[in-house]
């Protein structure tokens, strides 16, 4: 039996049984690691010590999520050393439930990009094409490679969506303040969320209902009954009613992408839901205000970097130029480039023409939103307009990628990607959207999919695999 | 808007980071782009809009106030760039 490619459904049930044991799951998990992690990258750091002392289920964990006794780096210079001295809640929570750190994965650097490219370390590969894209994690390729049962990722604007939909995983943004973010390395506290990515819709469910624990310190969280997330593991959408907005529907150019999209619709119907096509008319704003106010948020909290208390330090015998040598050669390129960008829109005189601007279009954004939900249970749209970027393709093209994630963000909402078969020999994701703390209907919808197609389960032709 | 030379040193100095001359060319053009792509935001007419502040209606979550084991002091320090006797150590500033 291939141990590092079973559901932790299923990995729950053997070891409940003892047909397996921890050990052996986490051995299985450390020998993956060893065949494949030098071609995929997913990982800045694998645990393998921790691992195998204490032996659990093995889950990788972003590297911008704090872990107490292993390296939190955010794929930075500034951070390359950084050992937290206490867990994120959500790994505590982990911890608790009988999971082991396997490994900390790779992203852009404290999680500006959305292909790796911009870590300071190495890109990581998508594991269904050397030169694509995994996303700007890379905690989907880790899942797809089965490098690690399940992961635990950040979304700002898409990225445990994105890397989901890449590397053919599923990938949940809960609802903001659902998820404690205490103990993450956050860019933008008001925009992102910890979520996880797993091998299916279940898994998502059984994580969910283990990292949403309450927590006392977090300031941002929200006061939701916690449901057992289970329980909306429903093979049934008759009579539901899911809207498919024209805006997002458009940006797709592939037409395999657009054929997918619309046999998940024409799926969907034809088990009782009801599809229709609805419009959300600020959509095309959402990106340029996430670009200000992620930036201004950026901006601010960034400023904590000087080289005192943690993080590297270049020596200078002035503090003020010791302060100005640590941010310049600490932070990469488009670390500072947001750096300013954000100081720009927050500087006097700009400040009501920028940053207030871009805090009512988010009104607008999330009205758009809050008006689709008076009519439908939930929104269906593509993940990214298209299957991943390859090396070389940037500019143009994947500027458009957050285009599906982004306005999720802005008005804080759930929201999942799940593989919907594959478009050019690489996977496509399909995005679900539901009201403030609906993350059942997320699942129910995702969950029918899932139990009444095979585009759902895919595996990248990989050693080991 | 568009902002020149100036503003750029303004800001530099703003967010503490130096630019090699190179650097300065790169950033500034780069830095007008971006505000050229989000000045399309004005074609909305937001007068009557109000800011969104929080995505969420949230009150503050309070704990009791009752004493809690603080951080352990060896493990924070051990992250410090320079330490001395429990201290955070910086170059001389007055």
């Amino acid at each position: 039996m291939q141990l590092h490619v079973l559901s932790l459904n299923r990995i729950n049930e053997l070891i409940t049984k003892k047909e397996i044991s921890a050990e052996e799951l986490t051995k299985a998990y450390l020998e993956q690691i060893s065949r494949v992690e030098d071609d995929i990258k997913a990982y800045v750091t694998v645990n393998e010590e921790e691992a195998s002392v204490r032996a659990g289920i093995p889950v990788a964990v972003q590297d911008n999520i704090c872990t107490k006794g292993v390296k939190t780096t955010c794929a930075s210079n500034m951070l390359a050393n950084f050992i937290s001295p206490y867990d994120a809640v959500v790994v505590e929570n982990l911890r608790k439930a009988g999971a082991s750190l396997i490994g900390k994965c790779n992203m852009d650097e404290f999680a500006m990009g959305n292909t790796t490219e911009y870590s300071a370390f190495f890109r990581t590969k998508n594991p269904y094409l050397a030169e694509a894209m995994p996303g700007g994690c890379g905690c989907a390729a880790a899942v797809a490679a089965g490098e690690a049962a399940f992961a635990l990722g950040s979304d700002a604007s898409g990225g445990i969506r994105q890397a989901a939909a890449f590397c053919g995983v599923f990938g949940l943004k809960p609802t903001y303040g659902l998820v404690s973010q205490y103990g993450l390395i956050t860019y933008a506290p008001s925009l992102d969320q910890i979520g996880p990515l797993t091998r299916d819709m279940t898994d998502l469910a059984l994580v969910l209902n283990i990292i949403c624990g309450r927590d006392s310190v977090d300031s941002g969280k929200g006061d939701a009954d916690l449901p057992d997330y289970k329980k909306h593991l429903v093979n049934d959408v008759k009579g539901l009613k899911i809207g498919v907005p024209i805006e997002y529907l458009n940006t797709v150019k592939a037409p395999r992408v657009a054929a997918k999209i619309q046999e998940a619709i024409r799926k969907l119907e034809e088990l009782g839901a009801v599809c229709e096509e609805v419009t959300m008319p600020h959509a095309e704003f959402a990106l340029p205000a996430h670009c200000i106010i992620s930036s201004a948020e950026a901006s601010s909290n960034l400023a904590r970097y000087d080289g005192v208390r943690y993080g590297s330090r270049v020596e200078s015998p002035d503090v003020l130029n010791m302060f100005k040598k640590t941010r310049s050669q600490g932070f990469g390129e488009e670390v500072k480039r947001r750096i300013m960008f954000g100081t720009q829109v927050l500087s006097t005189g700009c400040y009501e023409q920028y940053y207030t601007k871009a805090m009512k279009v988010r009104t607008l954004v999330k009205n758009d939103f809050d008006l689709a939900f008076e009519k439908y249970d939930c929104l269906l749209t593509p993940t990214v307009p298209a299957t991943a970027y390859k090396t070389g393709e940037k500019a143009l093209a994947m500027y458009q990628s957050d285009f599906c994630t982004i306005p999720v963000n802005m008005a804080g909402l759930p929201a999942m990607s799940l593989p919907f078969g594959m478009a050019e020999n690489l996977p496509v994701g399909l995005q679900l959207i539901a009201g403030h703390f609906n993350e059942g209907m997320l699942l129910r919808v995702g969950y029918t999919l899932e139990q009444n197609t095979d585009q759902t389960r895919l595996r990248p032709d990989i050693s080991g695999l | 808007m568009k902002i020149i030379r100036q503003d750029l040193e303004r800001l530099i100095k703003a967010c503490l980071i130096d630019l090699s001359e190179e650097e300065k060319g790169v950033y500034l053009e780069q830095l007008n782009d971006m505000l050229g792509y989000v000045d399309s935001l004005n074609k909305l007419d937001t007068d009557s809009v109000e800011p969104l502040v929080h995505v969420l209606p949230q009150h503050n979550v309070f704990r009791e106030d009752k004493l809690q084991p603080s951080l352990d002091r060896g493990l924070v320090l051990a992250n410090a760039p320079e330490e001395h006797e429990g201290t955070f150590v910086v170059p001389r500033i007055v």
